[in-house]
């Protein structure tokens, strides 16, 4: 990551103090194994959350539990809707949170498989959330997958293509344009750069930031890669064993960490 | 009868009867609706319609009389061998002709002939999920039935557009059955599909190696998915059948003799050989004739 892209990312849309999200002592345990413990925060419209740790530490089990995908033994998750109303994303009935999840938010996948439809064309991969909402007219939903994979830099000529034949990068691009095409509020990210070549990571992380700028997206970003944290999140929040044991804004606890594995963290990403 | 032939009344026990009707009935209380049921062993392979065997078995009385129609025709060898086996097994009447049966075991077609209140068609299923094709997992197709998610269904029909340029769907082409579920109206040709809307019969489907059982009461509407921009249509031919000359019926393509010559003729055998008995003709009926002479 060069030194210029290394600026602070802007804050989307503060107009509102009411959380888009509200997480309160969440834990999740498999079995005996702890899963993450206690968590709590709060999220706000156009803020972008970034979770750092290593492996292990707990960051997709929370990610999981905050989207919904996975239920917690403890704990809440509290998101307000667009008209203001607040759902308890965990008591919630399942048609509402499913409904939520392909309307209101997005999940993109470390993996693009797991977020793909291998055997269906990038039109038709893009097109998917339109056609789940109800877009009924070919036409309409063809130029939203063409206009999406323009925004995504994918040649538009590969629009009747699986994904099966794309690299990982524009796989992982597809998938952020299938998730992206229905304007969602809130995307969660597990590792977006994951298994990316460098220099395929950057540019992926270029366009994440500016579709989230442009967009005023909301965003939760888990990585263990400290420079896709910088350049992609206002706040940040370190976990170890499950816990979180440290956060704040994500220039304060970069440059000054206070907690003992923070400042190993970042210095051990400073030494090659 | 039955009895010296070891054979309960259409060979399933009444047990058995008893446990098809009962998801007979479910079926019809959720019109397109996939029912689970305990399907049993028949004496036929799977792919010889053994679930609509089954349904047709648990509703037969021996009072009805009992078409079996594949590929439109009655003298096939599936066709066929149903019918000598419920002829068997419960001594059933059958016939070729449409406005006598008033049950129809089908195969790949619904008959020309306007079908009447009272008379029920039974399809043979093979594959009776409709989002199969795109999602494998029975857990998630399930789920996506019970919450109406059923965007996928479209994505199969985008796919279509985008690789043929028009809905190359065919056969078993998806329809929504009362404005909710969607179903596999079975193998028929989609040239069908408007015959499945508010049918005044009564319409059963049975899929064996899957044992699932859904229906359509009679008056239900059935709407064939599209796009605003691709509508459903059905085939059409630049020809009337070469036989009966008719013009509204769903037509196969046949090979005369060895030189290639080939005709299309009605694929429901008994509605052209119902219309040439009444006198029409076809533009090639002559010739035909005199081949077979
Ligand atoms: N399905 C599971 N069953 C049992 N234990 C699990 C399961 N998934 C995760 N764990 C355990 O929970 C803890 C947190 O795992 P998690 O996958 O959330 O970590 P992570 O921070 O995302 O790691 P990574 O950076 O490797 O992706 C680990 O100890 C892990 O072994
Ligand atoms: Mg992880
Ligand atoms: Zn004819």
């Amino acid at each position: 990551m060069s030194a210029q892209t290394m600026q602070q990312p802007a804050r989307n849309d503060v107009s509102t103090d009411t959380p888009l999200l509200t997480v309160d002592r969440l834990t999740k345990l498999y079995g005996n194994q702890l899963g993450c413990a206690d968590v709590s925060f709060d999220l706000y419209p156009g803020e972008v959350m970034g979770i750092v740790g290593e492996s292990g530490s707990g960051k997709t089990t929370l990610l999981n539990c905050l989207a919904g995908r996975l239920s917690p033994e403890e704990g809440s998750v509290v998101y307000t809707d667009r008209t203001g109303e607040e759902v308890d994303v965990h008591a919630v009935s399942e048609p509402r949170r499913r409904m939520l999840m392909r309307t209101d938010w997005a999940f993109v996948h470390q993996n693009p498989r797991d977020g793909l439809r291998m055997g269906v064309s990038a039109g038709g991969n893009v097109g998917e959330r339109l056609m789940a909402a109800g877009a009924r007219h070919y036409g309409k939903i063809r130029s939203a997958a063409l206009d999406w994979m323009e925004k995504t830099e994918i040649d538009l000529t590969r629009i009747d293509d699986r994904p099966s034949t794309f690299s990982g990068g524009m796989q992982q691009r597809l998938q952020i344009a299938r998730n992206l095409v229905t304007g969602p509020r809130l995307v969660f990210m597990d590792e977006p750069t994951g298994g990316l070549d460098v220099s395929v990571q950057a540019r992926l992380l270029d366009l994440l930031r500016g579709l989230v700028a442009e967009m005023g997206l909301s965003a939760i970003i888990v990585t263990h890669d400290l420079a896709v944290a910088r350049l992609l999140s206002h706040r940040l929040m370190v976990m170890r064993r499950g816990k979180v044991v440290e956060r704040g804004l994500t220039d304060q606890v970069l440059d000054d960490p206070q907690h003992d594995y923070t400042q190993l963290l970042v210095s051990s990403v400073l030494q090659p | 009868m039955q009895e010296e032939q070891n054979y309960n009344f259409a060979y399933l026990d009444e047990q058995t009867k008893r446990m098809i009707r009962r998801a007979l009935l479910k079926a019809l209380a959720v019109p397109g609706y996939q029912v689970p049921f305990a399907g049993r062993e028949m004496p036929m392979p799977y792919g010889w319609g053994t679930g609509g065997i089954q349904v047709t078995a648990a509703i037969l009385e021996p009072e009805d009389t009992l078409k079996v129609i594949d590929q439109g025709a009655d003298d096939t060898t599936n066709a066929v061998s149903i019918r000598k086996f419920f002829q068997k097994v419960a001594g059933v009447e059958t016939t070729e002709k449409t406005e006598e049966a008033s049950i129809i075991q089908t195969r790949h077609r619904i008959p020309e002939r306007d079908l009447e209140e009272g008379q029920i068609m039974v399809y043979q299923v093979p594959i009776p999920e409709p989002l199969r094709f795109l999602e494998p997992r029975e857990t998630e197709t399930r789920k996506m039935h019970a919450l109406e998610e059923y965007g996928l269904m479209h994505v199969k029909l985008y796919e279509d557009i985008a690789r043929h340029g028009h809905i190359a769907t065919t056969y078993a082409y998806p329809v929504k059955v009362a404005d909710r579920y969607i179903m596999d109206p079975s193998p028929i040709p989609k040239f069908d599909n408007p015959k499945l809307d508010n049918s005044p019969a009564l319409q059963l489907f049975g899929a064996g190696r899957e044992k699932r059982i859904y229906a359509l009461p009679p008056y239900t509407p059935v709407k064939s998915l599209d796009f605003e921009d691709h509508p459903f249509e059905t085939q059409t031919w630049d020809e009337p059948c070469a036989l009966c000359g008719a013009t509204d019926s769903y037509l196969d393509e046949v090979i005369m003799d060895d030189k290639g010559t080939r005709m299309f003729v009605c694929s429901d055998t008994d509605y052209c050989t119902t219309r040439r008995e009444a006198g029409h003709v076809g533009p090639d009926a002559q010739a035909v004739g005199e081949a077979a002479e």
